[in-house]
């Protein structure tokens, strides 16, 4: 599979409508050059705003123009977005209900040899677990770029997760994301891996070599966490009996939290996390520190075979 | 002129004094102290200063008003109330359950623009509103109200250099320099002193006036508009002030007066 940025996706589909809408503005704490809202920065400049290393600072201004009937853009690193603005987001977009963007880039282990401390793999709990927040976590460049539209119309405060690495392409150049809605990649009857980001490339690598093992799973890409499908993930519970989720994220509070509560209220199946075994990062290549830290293909697959025994 | 005008203005932060004390006592909790420092300052914004229309409340051509110290919802609330944006009887359901007027400001309340009581936030929303307005080519002026404890959160510092960086002649920051904060001191607990040439070094234009003078308030209110640097007005103000008792007294951060003692504080302001 060719391999392509997701952020030059934001980047690009960002200045496609940056000259359809005027409403559009663009915050950056110093880092645009590396999250790609530079490409906005250099094409509409009056409406671009590096706010400083200050990502309260830069999330309060952005909710400022959200009351002046702008459509805000704010853009970081996940781990400072998320973590440094929480309460500003909380209570500034969220409490007061304005339409504020956040796409975050550099999630995940995938951020590789910074190590740690920039390596954000619990954002997807603490922005899931906000009222009015919803929660996209694109699987590629394609898909990516229809998020980064769709939401444009969404009124309330949205977050999109982005990485760093270049993830495989899966989806089509035409793409056509939905709020709320899992995205059937493969279809199966034994299993079914529910994975985001880019563990959904690995959830198809995993799948295939399965078929050779005459294990059937079904692949659903679901980039919505929240809203998530319900109807799909219990749809897939009654046909394939089990699931396996796959993140790149803490075991905690994110995916499998999400998949979870949906089962154990509707349709109780056995179930496995593929994730972050509630542990921090360290340096290391990309792919690297994916199959060091549990989200291996060959993990994905063992995880496949010990739910189908539970079944 | 101005006289009668003031002269009205002493009557009504009386009764503004005794309104917030009442639906404080009410609410059986709330936030005195903060509330009766702000008296006068938000009586010359309403009633003198401000471009806004109580009828209309969502006017485009307004002035905006961000409360950073959202706690202070008591004096906001009476001012809005006694200038014509919701009915006065709502005062008696403040922090009721299912109450249009929650514990802090909250933007359902007609003349809110949003909703605050985290400290530290407010100044970089309303630097958003100064900026867009600049953008949108509008001449909306943007009044910010923050408070001297709340003055220890670091988002407060970083829009202050943004303020500065981004000369937002069209904001004018009203520093409510009370001097107390729920523990004690403000001097004691993080001394934030000298505060005119802390800001004066950040690069406001900054004024020093009695927060309790209408005619210092008005005079400095007045010189709003023509400035090249954002404006910076440090009022000296006193926790709870009009009731002796409560007066530098950090007790009445956030505590309701019981009976004898609403009745005590009721005598002592008059009118």
């Amino acid at each position: 599979m060719d391999k392509k940025s997701l952020r030059d996706g934001f980047g690009e589909k960002l200045v496609e409508l940056g000259k359809i809408n005027e409403k559009i503005v663009v915050f950056s704490a110093d880092l645009e050059d590396s999250t790609r809202a530079e490409f906005f920065k250099k094409a509409f400049p009056d409406r671009f705003f590096n706010m400083g290393i200050a990502e309260q600072d830069m999330v309060g201004t952005a909710a400022g123009f959200a009351k002046m009937g702008f459509i805000p853009f704010v853009s970081s690193f996940a781990v400072f977005l998320t973590n440094q603005a929480y309460g500003v987001i909380r209570m500034m977009a969220c409490y007061n209900r304005l339409p504020i963007k956040f796409v975050a880039t550099h999630a995940g282990l995938t951020v590789g040899e910074d190590g740690a401390s920039a390596q954000s793999l619990e954002d997807i709990a603490i922005m899931r677990v906000l009222p009015e927040m919803k929660v996209i976590v694109p699987s590629d460049y394609y898909e990516t770029k229809s998020v980064i539209e769709k939401i444009v119309s969404i009124d309330s405060p949205v977050y999109v997760r982005l990485s760093r690495a270049d993830f495989p392409v899966i989806n089509k150049e035409n793409f056509d994301f939905q709020i709320g809605k899992g995205n059937l990649i493969l279809d199966g009857k034994d299993a079914t891996i529910i994975a985001v980001g880019v563990m959904v490339s690995r959830a198809i690598q995993a799948a295939n070599e399965l078929k050779e093992e005459n294990i059937s799973c079904r692949v659903i890409n679901m980039s919505s966490v929240k809203p998530i499908d319900e109807n799909l993930i219990i749809e897939s519970a009654i046909e394939t009996g089990c699931i396996i989720t796959a993140e790149e994220h803490q075991i905690y509070g994110g995916l499998g939290s999400a998949v979870s509560e949906v089962l154990s209220r509707h349709y109780p199946v056995p179930i496995e996390f593929v994730a972050v075994n509630d542990v921090f990062g360290e340096s290391g290549e990309a792919e690297q520190l994916l199959d060091e830290y549990g989200l291996s293909v060959e993990n994905i697959k063992n995880s496949v075979k010990k739910v189908i025994n539970r079944k | 002129m101005k006289e009668d005008l003031i002269k009205k203005f002493k009557e009504m932060a009386k009764s503004f004094r005794k309104e917030i004390l009442e639906m404080i006592a009410n609410a059986k909790s709330g936030h005195p102290g903060g509330s009766l420092s702000l008296v006068e300052i938000l009586i010359s914004l309403y009633f003198y200063k401000l471009k806004h229309k109580p009828d209309d409340p969502f006017w485009d051509e307004r002035d905006r008003v961000i409360l950073s110290k959202g706690h202070a919802s008591p004096v906001m609330y009476v001012t809005l109330a006694n200038a014509g944006y919701f009915d006065k009887k709502e005062l008696f359901n403040f922090r009721k359950y299912k109450a249009l007027l929650q514990g802090h400001i909250h933007y359902s309340v007609p003349g809110i623009e949003l909703a605050t009581g985290y400290l530290g936030q407010g100044l970089s929303v309303a630097n958003g509103i100064a900026m867009a307005s600049k953008l949108l080519k509008k001449d909306t002026k943007v009044y910010c109200i923050i408070g001297d404890g709340e003055l220890q959160e670091g988002n407060i510092w970083e829009a202050l250099m943004t303020s500065a960086h981004r000369k937002l002649n069209n904001l004018c920051i009203i520093l409510d320099a009370n001097g107390v904060q729920e523990n004690g001191f403000v001097k004691d607990i993080k001394n934030e002193e000298p505060l005119k040439e802390k800001m004066l070094a950040f690069g406001f234009e900054v004024f020093e006036i009695n927060g309790h003078s209408f005619e210092e308030i008005i005079d400095v209110l007045d010189r709003f508009g023509a400035n090249e640097k954002p404006f910076f007005i440090i009022a000296r103000t006193v926790k709870g002030k009009g009731v002796s008792f409560m007066e530098n007294n950090h007790n009445w951060h956030g505590k309701a007066p019981k009976k004898e003692e609403l009745e005590k504080a009721l005598l002592e302001i008059g009118g």
